[in-house]
């Protein structure tokens, strides 16, 4: 376990929120899915998961799958502030010139594997996962998935082989932001009780809050792994965590912003002022 | 144990890299879980799930060979096919269990009659359809090997000819008829359609046509050489399949007469299904969608006699 040095990861996560703004104008990103994993993201990479750009090639690292692929502009924060990759690239984003787009390429250096389509990653996990068992690696695989993607059948399909596989170095993170594309979970598609639902597959639950870096070291820190049976962290987080004009808004899933507005968010993300936000940012895909 | 549960195994001691996947679908690999241990893995009736795991093993240096029915295998966890092993070139075999019209009895929902079509679509993903359980496992023993991702037509009969070519992608090999020159009738087939037409070659040959036989092999890669070789060389192709018209070996000849200039190319008949086929059990099926050798036959001569050029008639 890496030491918790709180004030490390809050000054990073403010540099990632700064590079998920930045990546939200001239084609846009899925800011506010972004926002509400970047704590957890930056807490896995800088405090738990044995993985840095040195060892990216090592085979007993640990594999993080970021099965919302739509939040990468949050993991590919994380790498440019770790030195995965250089922070310069962040400005290709969209451009042909690099692999850098709305869903996780395996040419970018920390990616395990790429995801756009819900509901895929578990189950690659799952395979990672027992292939680290059978070679007596000491790998563990983190899949971060989203709350809206708990509608995918396969997700649930998944759960079951995992659990009856004893698939136990796998931990599951959902993201738990409430929302789903257009609109609240809860109004859509009830999840509610997700602990129950993982408890009645056979999975050890755990909830966390997704903001709060004690409280998710603790939780990571607790985690059962190797005793039979797959973890989930359930991480309770907010949509647009950390720029009140974008959080808790249906609106804010897809934002274009224009270059004035990015500038005035990255103010409102650092406490200096409130954004004047006017650009449609409502684009269903 | 049969020979590809042998296959299977002799794959396992020889290379740690090998594992089998199931969606529990075990007809034909009953013997070899408990030989196999924890490399193999049945992972419950979850085709979705199955695809995806041997993707996260194959991208961390595995290679995977998968079974599920083929319907189930192609069409549930085809998103899954696409992204999770199409993109990444991941080397997983998805072997399809009773392709075409080896669901028999089992109804339209089991008829994996489109399957070459929908995979040969995925880019980086071969179709290989064999024709008797010889060349299933000697294919087998070169795509394993060669680590590609490949979708097989699984087949279990035992052979009705012997082959005349080593395996080999891309490859088609002429089963009859490779010793005439300019047929009558060239017969471009694979799988299980060939067997049955090994079958129409004596009818044919009786009312003095000339034939020759072509087992395709693998559809994608295909043989593009020899589909030209024979609308330049035959009078008549006929294009056999238990597959639908669309997307089929039919839809790749008509691929590759668009691509290339021949003139004069002979006339193509295709025989192939135009929608779900009545089930039951084989032999009534082919009698019933007018498939059995005779039906066949005398569809051929049919089509032969009213496509014939005026120059080559024979006595």
């Amino acid at each position: 376990m890496k030491t918790l040095d709180i004030s490390s990861l809050q000054r990073t996560s403010i540099h990632v929120r700064e590079h998920i703004l930045r990546m939200s104008t001239n084609g846009g990103a899925f800011t506010g899915a972004s926002l509400s994993c970047a704590d957890l993201l930056v807490y896995l990479y800088k405090s738990f998961l044995r993985v840095d750009p040195a060892s990216v090639g090592n085979d007993a690292r640990d594999l993080l799958l970021l099965s919302k692929g739509h939040d990468v502009p949050a993991l590919y924060g994380v790498f440019a502030e770790l030195g995965f990759i250089d922070p310069d690239r962040l400005a290709n984003h969209l451009s042909t010139r690099d692999s850098i787009y709305w869903h996780p390429n395996r040419e970018i250096p920390g990616v395990e594997f790429h995801s756009g389509s819900l509901g895929h990653l578990l189950s690659v996990g799952i395979g990672m996962a027992i292939d680290a068992r059978m070679r007596k690696l000491a790998s563990r695989v983190v899949v971060v998935v989203g709350d809206g993607e708990l509608n995918e059948g396969s997700i649930w399909e998944a759960c079951l082989t995992a659990a009856a596989h004893k698939v136990d170095n796998l931990i599951v993170v959902v993201d738990r932001n409430g929302f789903q594309a257009n609109m609240r979970t809860e109004e859509l598609i009830p999840l509610e009780p997700i602990a129950d639902k993982f408890r009645a597959f056979g999975w050890l639950v755990h909830e966390a809050d997704g903001h709060d870096y004690d409280d998710l070291h603790q939780t990571f820190s607790s985690l059962l792994l190797g005793c039979g049976k797959p973890n989930v962290v359930i991480a309770m987080t907010q949509r647009g965590k950390g720029v009140p004009s974008i959080a808790e808004r249906a609106d804010r899933w897809f934002c274009d912003f224009s270059l004035r507005e990015v500038v005035e968010l990255v103010d409102e993300l650092n406490g200096r002022s409130t954004a004047e936000l006017s650009s449609d940012t409502l684009v269903v895909r | 144990m049969n020979s590809y549960e042998q296959l299977l195994l002799r794959h396992c001691q020889e290379s740690d890299e090998l594992i089998v996947l199931t969606a529990e679908n075990r007809g034909h690999l009953r013997n070899v879980p408990p030989l196999l241990g924890n490399r193999f893995i049945d992972v419950g009736i979850a085709e979705q799930t199955m695809i995806g795991m041997a993707a996260g093993m194959a991208v961390r240096g595995r290679t995977v060979v998968t079974h599920a029915l083929a319907a189930f295998l192609t069409m549930r966890a085809f998103e899954f096919i696409r992204d999770d092993v199409g993109i990444p070139n991941a080397s997983v075999l998805m072997v399809g269990m009773v392709p075409g019209l080896l669901s028999d009895g089992n109804g339209p929902t089991h008829q994996a009659i489109e399957d070459v079509a929908i995979m040969r679509g995925i880019p980086n993903i071969g179709v290989f359809c064999p024709m008797d359980i010889d060349e299933f496992v000697e294919g087998m023993d070169y795509l394993i090997t060669d680590g590609k991702p490949y979708y097989v037509r699984y087949i279990g009969l035992p052979p009705v000819a012997a082959h005349t070519e080593p395996f080999l992608p891309g490859v088609a090999e002429v089963l009859h008829g490779n010793d005439i020159s300019s047929p009558d009738v060239t017969i471009l087939s694979y799988g299980f359609m060939c067997r049955i037409a090994l079958s129409i070659i004596p009818l044919l040959e009786s009312k003095n046509i000339r034939v020759r036989l072509v087992n395709m092999r693998t559809l994608k890669p295909i043989d593009e050489w020899r589909i030209r070789h024979e609308l330049e060389d035959a009078q008549v192709v006929v294009t056999l399949e238990d597959h639908l018209l669309t997307g089929g070996l039919y839809s790749i000849v008509g691929e590759v007469l668009l691509r290339n200039h021949i003139p004069e190319h002979a006339s193509v008949f295709p025989i192939a299904l135009s929608s779900w086929f009545k089930p039951g059990r084989l032999q009534e099926v082919l009698a019933y969608e007018g498939l059995d050798p005779v039906a066949l036959a005398s569809r051929i001569e049919t089509f032969f006699s009213t496509h014939i050029k005026e120059s080559v008639v024979h006595e």
